[in-house]
Parts: C-alpha cells; sequence; structure tokens
C-alpha cells in the first residue's frame, strides 16, 4: 500500500503539484490521468523521489520514503518511462540485469530470472537476449523496458505513459499484455497517461489532476455517474459516458440465467460472445448483426448466460 | 577496360558527357599532375654542396635509357588505368606500383649522381619528383576511399605502409638521397627530437583531456555557463600560436625568477614549460566543445531512466553518458592530437624542441633537406595519429550507434 500525505512540489512561482492526498491499495493499477502540465508526472516522480517534494510524504508500506537514499529507494520501484529509454550500448540481457546488478545479485540468479521475464513478455531468450534496442520493433522495445523495470522484483511499478510512443494497435496489445503482467506478478501498478480511455481501460481506480490538484479518485464507474465537478465531467465525456459505462462491465458480469430450453442447446446460431467482451462491445456487435440477444459463452466454449439489448441498455444508466 | 568498370563508374561520375563520358575525371587530373611532373620539371636537383643552389636533373639525364623508357611506361600504365577503371582495387594497386617506382627511380638517380664515398654532395628530390608522389599519393588515398576499408583495414594499413617505409629506410635505399644525407649527420639529434615532440604533443593532449573532460562535463550540467566557458576557450584558439608562445614567456619567466620551486620543476620562460603550456590551452577547446556534444547526444530518456532504476549520479555519467558521448569526445582528442603534432613544430622556436629544431634550422641555414628531415616525420606522425584515431572511434560509434 502506498500512502500519499499533503504531498506538495512548487517551482519558483508555481505550484506542480497541491497538496495530494491519496491512497493506493496493494496489487492494483491505479492510473493517473490529467492535461499535459497537469502535475501528473511529478507526482509519480515524486512517489520514488527523482523529484524531491517540497513538503508532504510518501509511505510505501508504512515506511517514509524519505528514510533512505534516493537510489537505494528507486532500486526497489520498478520505472517505465515513454520511449523506454533502454541503453542504447547494452544488449537487452544487460538492460534488464541493471537493477539486479545494482543490487548485487548472483550471476546465477539474474541469467533465470532474465529468461523469465522475456518469456512472460513473449520474447524468446534464445533470439533477443544478445540483440541490442535498436534492432527490435518500438512494441518490442516497450517490452523489454517494461521487463527491465520488473527484473528486481519490485512490489511497487510506475509507469510514464509507457505506451505513448507506440501505434494504436500495438498500444491495446501492450495494455492487454499489462494487464495479464500485474495478474501473474501481483505487481502495485501507478501509472500516469493523458489518455482517459486507456485509464478507464486499465484502472482499477482513476485520479483526475488538474493544475497540481486532485479532482477526483475513485473506481472508473463512479468518475463517469457521479463526477466531483464539471472539468472531471468533461473529461469522462458527458456525451459518450452511456457507452463508457458499458465499457466497464463484462459479458459476464452482467449475463441474465439461461432458460432451460437454451443450456440444453447451443444459442442455436445467434449471436455468441466470450465472458470478457465488454457490454460496450456486445452491444455493437449486436447493432451490426441486426439480432436482439446475444449468447455468452466461457472459456470453454459452454454456454452460460445470455444478454438482450434491453439488458445492456440497463447498464448504461447510472444506478 | 571492362564493361562493368563503365556500369560501375556511372554514379560517382554521373555528370559525364560527350567525349569525355567514361573518362575519370580525378584520373584525368592526376594524369596531367603527373605528366607535368615527369615530362616539364625537374626530377632531382644536384648540388656540390648542401647550401648552393642545385642544377636541376630530368629523369633522362640522369639514369640510363631503358631504365627511363621503363619508367615512363611504368607510368603510363598507371594513368591508364588511373583514366580509364573504377575498380578500386586495380587503382590502389597500380598506384602503389607507381610509388614504388618513381621512388626506386629517385633512390638510382642519387646513387647514380653521387661521386662513391664523396658526404658533400647533395641530390635532392626536385618539384617533378613531388609532384608525381603527389599525384600517385593522391590516386591510392582515392582508392582507397573508395574501397570503404573498415577501421580494422586501414590500421594495417597504416602499419604496411610504416613497415616497408621503416625497412627501406633501414635498408639503406635511399642513403644517397638529401634528407637521409642530413639525417645521417643528425643521426642522434634526430632521436632527441622525436622523442621530445611525441611527449610534448601527448602530454599537453593528457594534461588538456584531464582538464577538459570535467570542464565539459561542468559545462553540459550548467548550461547558463556554458556559452561563457566556450567563448573564452575561442579566443584562446585565435591567438596565432608565435603570439601564444610569447605572451607565455613573460609571466612564466617570472614565475622561475620569483619562485624557486617552478625554477627546480624546469619551469622557464622559454623551452618545453611555455610549448606544453600553449598547446595545452589551444587543446582545451576542441574536447570541452565535443564533450558537450557528445553529452547532449545522450538522450533525456536513457538518462531519466538510469536514475529511475536506482544509479547513483556518478553510476550515471560514467556507466551510460560518457560510454555513449565517447566516440564524440574521441573525435575531439583526434582533432587535439593532430593539431598538436603540428604545432609543436613552431615550439622549437621558443626552444621547446621537436622535429621543429630541424624545420627552422633549415630555415636559417637556407638548407631546405634540413627543413625536410623535420616536417616529413611531423607529417607522418600526425597522418598516424589521424589514422589510428579515426579507426578507433569509428570502432566504438558501431558498438554504441
Amino acid at each position: 500500500m502506498i500512502v500519499i500525505e499533503s504531498l506538495t512540489k512548487r517551482y519558483d512561482s508555481t505550484t506542480a503539484v497541491d497538496a495530494v492526498s491519496m491512497v493506493i491499495e496493494r496489487n492494483s493499477i491505479t492510473v493517473i490521468v490529467g492535461t499535459s502540465g497537469s502535475g501528473k508526472s511529478t507526482l509519480l516522480r515524486m512517489i520514488n523521489r527523482l523529484i524531491e517534494p517540497t513538503s508532504g510524504r510518501v509511505l510505501i508500506e508504512g515506511r517514509d520514503t524519505a528514510s533512505e537514499p534516493g537510489h537505494r529507494l528507486r532500486r526497489r520501484i520498478g520505472y517505465v518511462i515513454q520511449g523506454h529509454g533502454l541503453f542504447p550500448h547494452r544488449t537487452v540481457a544487460e538492460n534488464i540485469a541493471t537493477v539486479p546488478r545494482l543490487l548485487g545479485w548472483e550471476e546465477e540468479r539474474v541469467g533465470p530470472r532474465i529468461a523469465q521475464l522475456l518469456e512472460a513478455l513473449q520474447l524468446d531468450p534464445a533470439i533477443y537476449s544478445g540483440k541490442y534496442p535498436h534492432q527490435l520493433s518500438g512494441g518490442q522495445q516497450q517490452r523489454v523496458g517494461v521487463a527491465r523495470a520488473l527484473a528486481a522484483e519490485p512490489a511497487v511499478l510506475l509507469m510514464d505513459e509507457p505506451f505513448g510512443a507506440l501505434d494504436p494497435i500495438i498500444r491495446e496489445k501492450a495494455q492487454d499484455d499489462l494487464l495479464d503482467i500485474q495478474r501473474k506478478f501481483g505487481t502495485t501498478i501507478v501509472l500516469v497517461t493523458h489518455d482517459i480511455d486507456e485509464a478507464f481501460r486499465l484502472g482499477d481506480r482513476v485520479a483526475v489532476m488538474s493544475a497540481g490538484r486532485l479532482l477526483q479518485y475513485d473506481r472508473p464507474e463512479v468518475l463517469v455517474t457521479r463526477p466531483a465537478d464539471t472539468l472531471v465531467a468533461r473529461m469522462t465525456g458527458s456525451t459518450e459516458r452511456a457507452m463508457r459505462l458499458l465499457s466497464l462491465t463484462t459479458a459476464g458480469d452482467a449475463a441474465l440465467p439461461l432458460a432451460a430450453s437454451e443450456a440444453a442447446g447451443n444459442g442455436q446460431g445467434g449471436l455468441v460472445v466470450p465472458t470478457s467482451a465488454s457490454l460496450r462491445q456486445v452491444l455493437s456487435e449486436l447493432l451490426w448483426s441486426g439480432s436482439d440477444d446475444a449468447t455468452v459463452v466461457d472459456d470453454t466454449g459452454t454456454p452460460c448466460g445470455r444478454l438482450t439489448v434491453a439488458a445492456i441498455l440497463a447498464h448504461g444508466r447510472p444506478a | 577496360m571492362s564493361a562493368s568498370g563503365f556500369l560501375l563508374r556511372r554514379p560517382a561520375s554521373a555528370g559525364d558527357s560527350g567525349a569525355l563520358a567514361g573518362v575519370d575525371r580525378l584520373g584525368a587530373l592526376l594524369t596531367l599532375i603527373g605528366a607535368a611532373g615527369l615530362f616539364l620539371l625537374p626530377f632531382v636537383t644536384f648540388k656540390a654542396n648542401r647550401i648552393l643552389p642545385g642544377d636541376p636533373h630530368g629523369l633522362a639525364q640522369v639514369l640510363p635509357v631503358w631504365a627511363t623508357l621503363g619508367c615512363r611506361a611504368a607510368l603510363a600504365a598507371v594513368a591508364a588505368v588511373a583514366l580509364l577503371t573504377a575498380n578500386a582495387r586495380l587503382r590502389l594497386v597500380t598506384a602503389l606500383a607507381g610509388i614504388v617506382v618513381v621512388a626506386t627511380a629517385l633512390a638510382a638517380a642519387a646513387n647514380a649522381l653521387t661521386p662513391p664515398h664523396n658526404l658533400i654532395v647533395r641530390v635532392a628530390p626536385g618539384t617533378g619528383f613531388w609532384l608525381l608522389l603527389a599525384a600517385l599519393g593522391l590516386l591510392a588515398t582515392d582508392a582507397i576511399t573508395r574501397m570503404r576499408p573498415g577501421p580494422g583495414a586501414r590500421v594495417l594499413l597504416l602499419a604496411i605502409f610504416l613497415g616497408v617505409a621503416g625497412l627501406t629506410l633501414a635498408h639503406g635505399t635511399f642513403d644517397n638521397v638529401s634528407v637521409m644525407r642530413e639525417y645521417a649527420v643528425n643521426a642522434s639529434a634526430f632521436a632527441v627530437a622525436a622523442r621530445q615532440h611525441i611527449l610534448l604533443s601527448l602530454g599537453s593532449l593528457g594534461a588538456a583531456v584531464i582538464v577538459a573532460l570535467p570542464l565539459g562535463i561542468f559545462s553540459h550540467r550548467v548550461p547558463r555557463l556554458q556559452p561563457g566557458i566556450l567563448s573564452a576557450l575561442n579566443i584562446i584558439q585565435t591567438i596565432p600560436s608565435i603570439a601564444l608562445f610569447g605572451i607565455l614567456m613573460a609571466p612564466l619567466g617570472a614565475l622561475a625568477a620569483h619562485v624557486p620551486l617552478a625554477a627546480a620543476l624546469g619551469i622557464r620562460g622559454i623551452g618545453a614549460a611555455p610549448a606544453v603550456l600553449a598547446l595545452f590551452l589551444y587543446s582545451l577547446l576542441p574536447i570541452v566543445a565535443n564533450t558537450v556534444a557528445g553529452l547532449k547526444r545522450v538522450s533525456p530518456a536513457t538518462v531519466e531512466a538510469a536514475l529511475g532504476m536506482g544509479m547513483t549520479p556518478w553510476q550515471t555519467l560514467a556507466g551510460v553518458e560518457l560510454v555513449l558521448a565517447l566516440p564524440v569526445i574521441l573525435t575531439g582528442v583526434r582533432i587535439v592530437l593532430v593539431q598538436n603534432i603540428g604545432l609543436v613544430t613552431v615550439a622549437a622556436l621558443i626552444g621547446g624542441g621537436g622535429f621543429g629544431t630541424f624545420v627552422f634550422g633549415g630555415i636559417g641555414q637556407s638548407a631546405t633537406d634540413l627543413v625536410l628531415l623535420g616536417a616529413i616525420p611531423t607529417v607522418v606522425l600526425a597522418f598516424s595519429a589521424a589514422v589510428l584515431l579515426d579507426a578507433l572511434v569509428e570502432r566504438l560509434d558501431r558498438v554504441s550507434p
């Protein structure tokens, strides 16, 4: 758990971050979203003390981050930035080994860890270990950046616009991979972005910042249904909010029980959707196909529920 | 000339047109220069002693007819290759063969003109010889450039060149040529001068690196002071070397006169001290400027990632920033080393020693051969330093693109 207590950063005449307090739960993804100049990156960098706060403090698992030298603190916290920041003169394996070596791990432990991480990020260690960053594609470089940040098994991972340099198709894949990684390693992730869609897609909780202040910090659906002020409402998109709400619920969660006859049959040629699909996606499919209901199937393909247009629309209204 | 030769050379001579199409332009120019050297200008000059003005001699006046004709035929063959083929290997091999022919002719001419056991007469290379050598040298350099050899190959070529030159000189092939006559008289002074020359160049370079590297890092870190530091060093760079030597003589002389320790350390108004100090000052700008440029080249994201992962500022500087800036910094070192090797020559004027001793001694005595004894090794030294450091820079740049 990360506790941020009235954290403030002032430069000569401007206040970049103004008395922000928030609690970040363990094993969750928290997204800080805001326009440029909102202070979101400054807030993130004060967590690992790349920027020293003017006042306020940060506690990680109850321990004040100011109680040890900054570089020691940063070795325990993963850090990923836009444009990956890989060392161009070091191979992929050497890049990933950076923090373990700084921490003085034995080499017998470093090698297997590199292989494990590369595999977790779908990069074949035999092919990629010896390559230099410039020999990789943008998406691969980004994944190596994540592997490097996770190398020393940090409990906390900070990410500053990690997908900003990727094109839209690769970005979506990278976001899915991040969700997988988070589930696999149980890391507490704090991610900064200016992209509200990314925030809704990834965040268990979303913090909206503007002009150095924290406007609202809550679950995404609360941000849509009960925005704290007009700026949050504008950012979450007032005309889009119903669709956004639908995108936050999965077909599995919203599925209605199957009628007995349908459970026996096999959906009878109607629309079939997986439990992981969002209601927004299901609605879009239903509109496109012109049908009125869809069958929800689980990972094995067995029907486990059904959805109708009316049932979906009900989820698009505030409770 | 082969058809493929035509095709290969096309892009290089895209501007060719009409009757000259297919003729190599550089080859044509070098052929003209070489022909002028061979037919219009004296190949050697004969002097009864080292300071008398010489009598010019053409190749035909000195060598037997068969040797003259053979020499001309060989050079005509080189010219044909230079004019008509684009094959860089062939051009290099013929250019080098041409150099061997011309050098052999010089040695033969010197031997022919020198009476047995006469150490007074001087047979000096004439303008014709120098023009031929220049034309062939340019042809060879151009061929090497076209072949784009890697850093290792270039160092190897340099080593072969130095090895062959050293062996022929040691063997005594050119002993009757005037410059080698001067060498024979000054052999021990030559060894001392060579040592001084290298020590002065490298010593001032070493001192400059020790000061300029931190100064460059500092200017990069404090951008506010960067223009001031660079302009101050720029102003030093504009002071002519002789003036700077002169300016330094007075304060260093005063220092030696009033501080016994300084005098005991060998600091005096003239000699090596002002020379090293002046060279050191000249060396600062290229190294500081290149250190700043090299560090600027390092992506800010890389530096931030290094700090963000918990590297200390020192680890980031030494392990990331300086390593990535090294090729650019070494380019500055290369500039300085070549520049210093040249400037050390001038330091002889204030008693700094080095090959300049021969150059200025030769000018004083109107003995051109003595000037050459100082000038040629200086050029060879500077050239070798440039090739070695260029190769090193390219090597490092490949590792960290």
